[in-house]
């Protein structure tokens, strides 16, 4: 394959995502190999055992290096179902039958062990209490190395680094239990990151987490989306956030895929569909289709499109 | 029949300067003073720990005051067991999982009517009903767990709503729900209220929050620092920032353009779209 290099440079908050912090991000020079495909799923049908319909149904799929990728889709969708082919729970843990082809960071994840696959794809799930079984949070995020039979050194930098990233520095003592929501979630992060890497799947991480808790996780995500360039593959809810966030929208409906694109060519096409397809839009959005002269005709999909765009 | 009895046409709830304090220690509610009238739709918001789920215990009496007094209805929670409470105030759990543990839907269905003493025919009649109006019906003969996380949460809600308390507490009932599966929790609202029951809806769901109910409690750091219209709270910077509560985005967008008026926001699309027209 043929792998250009582009420089992508953007200085402040005004690059193309938007964004609606008050402080910009800085992003200063990154070297981004571009169509490097680390995903690459071809007419992927997959079906579980006693069922009559497959839960993924002819699913075309590739995600360049660093993407960030939301996934839409009512309950049954198939959202978790392509989470969990990708990360090889599905048909390694979960059985199932399998057709098509897939390969996640030059893996085929039905050909290898999850827990291998899990140094390239790190998975984190909606309930953090289900992924906790330590005493410490130092110890959570071991057990994956330890079991990987790394060195000792390794681990302990492995460690540091992970909880660095997502904010935990200093809770290495603390309980799993004890700590919130937010900061469970983004230990079970930490523990998958410790792994070092390429990819992180997050099935509908902030789905129990309080207001707080939802920013800290988004917050995380997007920091080492942005800054460590990993690919983030995230099934979500929280519409305002993907369409700020995502580099790209997966619409899901009953096991295909049936919109693809940026949040800016995908949300408005969404308009007076919710219901059909089951997934909610931005209210900008849903807004300037109601206001049209307000917005010159255009489409807002975040806040900070929608106050640039207003016309008074 | 025996039901008609224990049915009562109003319970209104009364907190007076109650504080709860753990048995570990801990102070999770103090000073609350609030009163909810039969027919009211309010929301309690606040963080994780602000003590919300709490206060709300008390309203069915699953805990009992350590300081202060609380009524539901005519009774004194304090003296009353939770059983007889729970009559007039049911409870919706967040993790249906909490409260499920029967063998069919059918079955969970019917345990809390079984338990009102309600005759087996009547019981029969009124499942079928609230199978068919929570879209049930197709499930009713299997096993709660065979169902996924948004259905077994609708079955968790029907199972309380069968039983036809006064007052509905529903804690987080929109978590993890899809669209539809939230249009339905609200449609459940809408009905409720209709047929004047006192819905308590305990929420980080902002925009269910500001379109459904009409009065907030907010709740900070133990204390009650907040009651009143959600278009009062989603216009009240110091207090958003303070407890870290977002407003539903068209409330951003809307008092950032200058379309809402001052100290009333904006609490819908349709709000919005009529304040510009």
């Amino acid at each position: 394959m043929e792998v250009g290099l582009n420089l992508i440079l953007s200085i402040d908050s005004q690059c193309s995502k938007g964004t609606i912090d008050k402080k910009p991000i800085r992003k200063i020079i990154v070297w981004r190999k571009m169509s490097e495909i680390v995903i690459d799923i071809k007419n992927l049908k997959v079906q579980y055992p006693d069922t009559d319909v497959p839960a993924l149904n002819g699913i075309n799929l590739s995600v360049e290096k660093g993407e960030f990728i939301g996934i839409l889709g009512a309950h049954g969708a198939g959202k978790t179902t392509l989470c969990l082919s990708i990360n090889g729970i599905v048909p390694n843990m979960i059985s199932a039958d399998m057709y098509g082809s897939i390969v996640v960071a030059g893996e085929v994840p039905p050909n290898i062990p999850v827990r291998e696959l899990a140094t390239k794809v790190g998975s984190v799930f909606d309930n953090p209490e289900f992924q906790m079984s330590q005493l410490t949070v130092f110890e959570e995020v071991a057990l994956g190395l330890q079991n990987l039979g790394v060195d000792k050194e390794i681990i302990l930098s492995n460690i540091a680094r992970a909880l660095e990233m997502v904010g935990l520095k200093g809770f290495e003592e603390r309980s799993p239990f004890e700590i919130s929501g937010g900061q469970q979630q983004r230990l079970a992060m930490a523990s998958a990151l410790s792994m070092k890497p390429e990819i992180l799947v997050l099935d509908e991480p902030t789905s129990n987490l309080d207001p707080i808790g939802k920013e800290e996780v988004f917050t995380v995500t997007r920091k080492i989306n942005q800054e460590e360039g990993l690919t983030v593959i995230i099934a979500e809810h929280e519409v305002e956030v993907i369409a700020e966030f995502a580099d790209k929208v997966v619409l899901l409906e009953q096991g295909k895929i049936t919109k693809i694109g940026t949040p800016q060519e995908v949300f408005p096409e969404l308009v007076n569909k919710q219901r059909d397809i089951g997934v909610r839009i931005p209210q900008v959005t849903e807004f300037a289709d109601l206001a049209p002269n307000k917005f010159q005709g255009t489409y807002p999909v975040t806040l900070a499109q929608a106050k640039e765009r207003y016309i008074k | 029949m025996s039901e008609t009895k224990i049915k009562m046409s109003e319970t209104k709830i009364q907190c007076s300067d109650l504080a709860y304090t753990y048995p570990n220690g801990v102070e999770a509610v103090k000073g609350v003073n609030v009163s909810i009238s039969q027919g009211e739709v309010l929301s309690v918001v606040g963080q994780n720990g602000s003590g919300k789920t709490t206060l709300v215990k008390h309203f069915n009496g699953l805990l009992k005051p350590t300081e202060g007094k609380v009524m539901v209805g005519d009774l004194d929670s304090s003296e009353n067991p939770v059983g007889l409470l729970a009559r007039q105030v049911g409870y919706v759990f967040q993790n249906p999982n909490h409260q499920m543990f029967a063998n069919s839907v059918r079955e969970e269905l019917s345990f809390g009517l079984k338990n009102l003493g309600v005759d087996s025919e009547t019981i029969e009649v009124k499942v079928n009903n609230i199978a068919d109006e929570f879209n049930l019906t197709e499930y009713l003969e299997l096993n709660p767990y065979r169902l996924g996380f948004s259905l077994r949460k609708t079955v968790g809600m029907a199972s309380i709503i069968a039983m036809e308390p006064n007052v509905l507490i529903l804690d987080e009932p929109t978590t993890g729900q899809d669209f539809l599966g939230v249009e339905t929790i609200r449609a459940n609202i809408n009905k409720l209220k209709s047929e004047r029951k006192t819905v308590i809806v305990v929420s980080h769901d902002m925009p269910l929050v500001a379109e459904e109910t009409d009065r907030v409690l907010v709740m900070c750091d133990t204390e009650l620092i907040f009651d009143g219209s959600p278009s009062k709270l989603f216009s009240n910077n110091d207090l958003l920032n303070k407890t870290n509560l977002k407003p539903p985005q068209i409330s951003s967008f809307a008092t950032s353009v200058g379309i809402a008026k001052a100290n009333e926001a904006i609490l819908s699309v349709e709000d919005a779209l009529k304040a510009i027209k």
